[in-house]
């Protein structure tokens, strides 16, 4: 006696079989389609801003001419806003982590900062904006300096950095710290010769992670209230100044076609910069990260 | 006392062994003397390991303190607007005209149809891709396919939102334009897909994360049964993996409800209470921009009511957000 009927497997089996391969092609469509997506744009944005793209370009000030405009303001004024961002959160939120990590006991308290940091970090960055309008523009009376912008900018990306430092700290073995308990040294020796040189690479690699949030991020920066115009560089953190994704904002918004051109070349800066401290991340993170 | 004496004896011996041993050491020096000066030593790194951990929470106490900031900038701020504009209006009027001097009119719910519209929109393309982008990382690609897929999508994730804006505007608008005749040139359906598109990588990652974590056993018993791979993955791996996929979709529409710069460069600035895609439209964050840039004076009506706008805002991402973390704990299957 035959117990399986191989007509009835093949017709019940074909159907679903083909289903499986079907599908498996709409799947792998879908996967491409982001890529094609990131193709195009890319594609789009090279070609339309290649032709304005030049040293000229980097050296000269905006202009109401499209000709004769650049990014030097908007270029100069992003790595101000990097120089007050990098240290400034990175000392909060390795600051932040060490505590969370090393020393906080687990209570109510210590719970209540992680909920508060994972909620911070769903927050839109307009809000930032309006509480950076509020407490540094206004209230401490910095106006729209790179020190109002730079302060709002790192309590943006603090959750990015206290995450990336926590992981990094909790894949340090504790056996490293026991051993060096072990020599005699005091709680903080160790975690500054022993758990930070081994966590070094993982916090620097989020923290340039959280730097490029920095730099591309533009919502909160209009309700500062920086301007859409300046032919000007700042001398100090208490000056006014431009970024790259404003001066982006504002040549988009413009009707005539020469303007997006120099959006398209303004935006083809602003994602070398991008790329550029990306592939540092990765080296970092490549040539330095320990596995224990 | 014959113990004792031999006891002592021996003492004795010892430390003529220990006393040698020192001797016989470049420096000389007893560990009971050693431990007894460390713990009357109040150098510097006493105090250090005193005053760091405190430091270390100061800066831990920031980011609470952003919260509370947050918060409390906006309820004060709102509270002003709600001593000029009535709640009731503002909660219920079907017209938002701020910047009428005569017959303002303060209605969030232009402002909110307009942010449902976009997000809804982006939810309809970005859930469908993503989740497929998901299923085809987790079940079907090799592992160096997913290695280098994975990080590909990641950038996309990673281009910030004023170069989307500026691909929404002057690539998908246009193209939308010669299928769609009647469309304007700002609309909600172009910003609305290429928010989507921001957002797929998120639901892709994310929802990829979760229904890696399904054990391999789940996936080889049901293979094992017959089972074809496209069945395995929705009727074993997905349900298995449903909280951390539904989180993440809610997670990814929070950030499009957030989503600002490609809004207020392609969405337009016309708050209308209606279900059309096609016109141009204002979100509660295009709004925030709008009145940013413009010079709207501090302590004006207009100005408080970004505030108030803010805070809506702010809530509806609040929800959600919870809502995400509510899901990913509630119903998490633990394997």
């Amino acid at each position: 006696m035959r117990l399986i009927d191989h007509a009835k497997v093949v017709n019940n089996m074909k159907p679903r079989i083909l289903k499986n391969i079907f599908f498996k092609g709409v799947f792998f469509a879908a996967t491409m389609f982001g890529l094609l997506v990131l193709g195009i744009l890319l594609y789009r944005i090279l070609t339309q801003g290649i032709g304005y793209l030049d040293l000229q370009f980097l050296q000269s000030l905006p202009s109401r001419k499209p000709e004769m405009a650049g990014v030097k303001t908007a270029l100069i004024g992003t790595i101000w806003l990097m120089v007050v961002v990098a240290p400034v959160s990175l000392l909060l939120g390795v600051g932040t982590a060490i505590y969370l990590e090393e020393y906080a006991r687990k209570n109510q308290f210590t719970n209540f900062i992680q909920i508060n940091i994972s909620n911070l970090a769903g927050v839109p960055s307009i809000v930032f904006g309006l509480l950076g309008l509020t407490v540094f523009v206004r209230a401490l009376a910095l106006g729209t300096s790179v020190l109002a912008a730079g302060l709002t900018m790192s309590l943006l990306v603090l959750p990015i950095i206290i995450v990336a430092s926590q992981e990094a700290i909790r894949s340090v073995p504790n056996d490293l710290r026991q051993a060096s308990f072990g020599m005699g040294a005091t709680k903080w020796q160790t975690i500054l010769r022993v758990v930070m040189p081994a966590a070094i690479p993982g916090i620097l690699t989020g923290g340039i992670l959280a730097l490029s949030r920095a730099i591309g991020e533009t919502a909160p920066l209009v309700v500062l209230g920086l301007p859409l115009f300046l032919a000007f560089l700042p001398k100090s953190v208490f000056d006014m100044f431009t970024v790259l994704p404003m001066q982006i904002y504002n040549w988009t918004g413009r009707p005539q076609e020469e303007f997006h051109a120099l959006a398209a070349a303004g935006i083809i800066v602003l994602l070398i910069l991008l790329i550029f401290m990306n592939s540092i991340a990765v080296f970092i993170r490549n040539k330095f990260q320990k596995r224990y | 006392m014959r113990s004792a004496r031999r006891a002592s004896h021996l003492a004795m011996r010892m430390k003529g062994v220990l006393t040698l041993a020192i001797q016989n050491s470049p420096k000389s020096f007893s560990v009971q003397e050693m431990i007894a000066a460390k713990k009357q030593k109040k150098g510097p790194s006493s105090s250090i390991e005193k005053i760091v951990p405190f430091l270390l929470l100061l800066t831990a106490i920031v980011s609470v303190l952003t919260t509370l900031g947050i918060v409390f900038t906006l309820i004060v701020e709102t509270f002003t607007f709600f001593g000029r504009i009535p709640l009731q209006e503002f909660l219920t009027a079907q017209k938002w005209y701020p910047f009428s001097e005569t017959q303002g009119s303060y209605g969030i719910l232009p402002l909110v149809s307009g942010t449902l519209k976009v997000t809804l929109i982006a939810a309809i393309v970005a859930v469908p891709i993503g989740l497929a982008s998901a299923i085809f990382l987790s079940e079907y690609a090799s592992d160096r396919t997913r290695r280098i897929i994975k990080p590909i999508l990641e950038v996309l994730a990673g281009i910030p939102t004023i170069v989307y804006g500026f691909f929404a505007l002057t690539f998908v608008t246009p193209i939308l334009r010669e299928i769609i005749p009647t469309l304007e040139i700002f609309n909600a359906l172009s910003p609305g897909i290429v928010i989507g598109i921001m957002i797929t990588p998120m639901i892709a990652s994310l929802s990829e994360d979760s229904m890696s974590s399904v054990p391999n056993s789940m996936r080889e018993g049901a293979l094992a049964l017959g089972s074809t791979k496209f069945e395995v993955s929705l009727k074993v791996v997905l349900p298995a993996a449903v909280s951390g996929v539904v989180a993440s979709i809610v997670l990814a529409i929070s950030r499009a409800i957030g989503e600002t710069m490609i809004v207020a460069v392609a969405g337009g600035s016309t708050p209308n209470l209606n279900w059309d895609i096609t016109s141009s439209i204002q979100t509660m964050t295009a709004y925030i921009v709008q009145v940013s840039q413009g010079d709207a004076g501090y302590g004006t009506t207009i100005y408080y009511s970004i505030y108030a706008v803010g805070f809506t805002l702010f809530v509806f991402t609040l929800i959600m957000n919870l809502l995400a973390q509510f899901i990913a704990r509630r119903f998490r299957e633990e394997y």
